[in-house]
């Protein structure tokens, strides 16, 4: 069990991180640029929220299995496929979980509204000084958003990982999968117990997430 | 050495500008006229947050022309734009900070900004917790403390009660009377005109209103 425990946590770690980094751009763009196409592209980033994950992870597979062009091209690296792997679970999560970063953090940046940043150019500072220390900071609400979200979703993903990493016990299994493959053998005790663990775990990220907000948004003294 | 400003622009359907004048860089310039008449259209192209087609040139350097658009980061202007101009994530000392650590080399000294601002008593303060006429202040000391070579200000005095604004304009008045930065002070009062300003660009309707550059 603790191996199980560990790979959740350490995917949806690694995730978390990862998704921060790419959706900081994404959502920076999407909330700054006039462009009318860049919906067509918030779009695409939106669309694991309504696809069934079993399609993500059908073409997560099917892109990461031997005979697929991206890996064609990482066969000189002696890589053939990340399928039913935890690299391949990593690249699955942050396809599924890509909405639950970008959305909060576009909307936070178009909080942040031109005025800070016109002053902050006037002081000085460059289009990236005026994103870290401008944009960044005023938008730390949906940077926690996003972190949460992004971790909590992670860990209650069910049908992208079994698709893409195949619940294999001691190398992609997570407790999702754990609970699917106790209930096919009729363990139903130890299912309980893991699916109720997992019910505290997301009451507690949110109330938590709530709470933080509630305070971060608060003027200091 | 001069302030020599040229823009031609349709900002908006119904507002187009078509303004040209040239006034010494010293003292106070104040941007005079009703509303909608392009004051702030034309300070907020000098600071370079807005692009219209035209020429700015201060003493000599091009800020702008057909084709050079210095952005706003490396002009070195000080700008005080009406309503809250503070980064409201940090506080007042932070807020003189960020302009000090981004400027270069200036006659402007913190602490004396800060004393002859008179907000000291305001240092470890957000934004959020500033009265109207204590966050222009430290908008003041702030636009100094990055050490401009042109100082822009924006109805510096709107929205504040009349015991705030006189006393702000005294303070006004006592601290252009003892810097060298040139100023354009945007404002739609004569008094304030009268009380600082050393000369005047009257505008209408988004163009200067002829011989009414006024010493």
């Amino acid at each position: 069990m603790n191996q199980v425990i560990a790979t959740t946590v350490e995917l949806a770690g690694v995730t978390t991180v990862l998704l921060l980094l790419i959706a900081t751009p994404l959502a920076w763009w999407l909330a700054r640029s006039r462009r009318w196409w860049k919906e067509i592209v918030a779009a695409v980033a939106a669309l694991p929220l309504v696809l069934p994950p079993t399609v993500i992870g059908f073409y997560v597979l099917i892109a990461l299995g031997p005979a697929s062009p991206l890996m064609t091209l990482l066969h000189p690296f002696g890589v053939r496929t990340l399928a039913f792997t935890f690299e391949g679970l990593v690249i699955g999560s942050l396809f599924y979980s890509l909405p639950f970063a970008v959305q909060p953090l576009r909307t936070a940046f178009e909080g942040v509204g031109d005025r800070p940043l016109e002053l902050a150019a006037t002081m000085g500072a460059g289009p990236f000084d005026r994103f870290a220390t401008v944009a960044v900071p005023l938008a730390r609400r949906g940077f926690l958003s996003a972190a949460v979200l992004v971790f909590a979703h992670t860990v209650g993903e069910f049908g992208v990982v079994l698709m893409v990493g195949g619940g294999i016990p001691g190398r992609t299994e997570v407790l999702s999968t754990r609970i699917y493959s106790l209930v096919e053998s009729m363990q139903f005790g130890v299912a309980h117990r893991i699916a109720a663990a997992l019910v505290a775990f997301a009451f507690v990220a949110l109330l938590g997430l709530l709470l933080v907000d509630r305070r971060i948004g608060l003027p200091r003294p | 050495m001069t302030i020599a400003v040229t823009l031609i622009a349709c900002v908006t359907d119904a507002f187009a500008l078509d303004i040209a004048f040239e006034v010494p860089s010293a003292g106070v310039t104040a941007l005079l006229g009703p509303s909608g008449a392009g004051k702030t259209t034309v300070l907020r192209a000098l600071a370079g947050l807005d692009r219209y087609d035209g020429t700015v040139i201060i003493d000599g350097e091009v800020w702008q022309d057909a084709t050079r658009f210095v952005p706003p980061h490396r002009r070195r202007v000080g700008y005080v734009a009406q309503g809250v101009s503070l980064l409201p994530h940090l506080t007042v000392a932070g807020n003189l900070d960020y302009a000090a650590r981004r400027a270069r080399a200036g006659p402007f000294r913190r602490d004396d900004l800060i004393e002859r601002t008179g907000i000291v008593h305001l240092l470890d303060r957000v934004p959020a917790r500033l009265s109207s006429g204590e966050a222009q202040r430290v908008a003041i000391a702030r636009a100094l403390s990055g050490q401009p070579r042109l100082l822009l200000m924006d109805e510096p005095l709107a929205n504040l009660d009349d015991a705030a604004r006189t006393r702000l304009l005294a303070a006004l008045a006592d601290l252009f009377a003892e810097i060298a930065v040139p100023v354009l002070y945007v404002t739609h009062d004569a008094a304030e005109v009268e009380r600082i300003a050393v000369r005047t660009v009257h505008l209408c309707a988004g163009r200067v209103v002829p011989n009414a550059i006024a010493v």
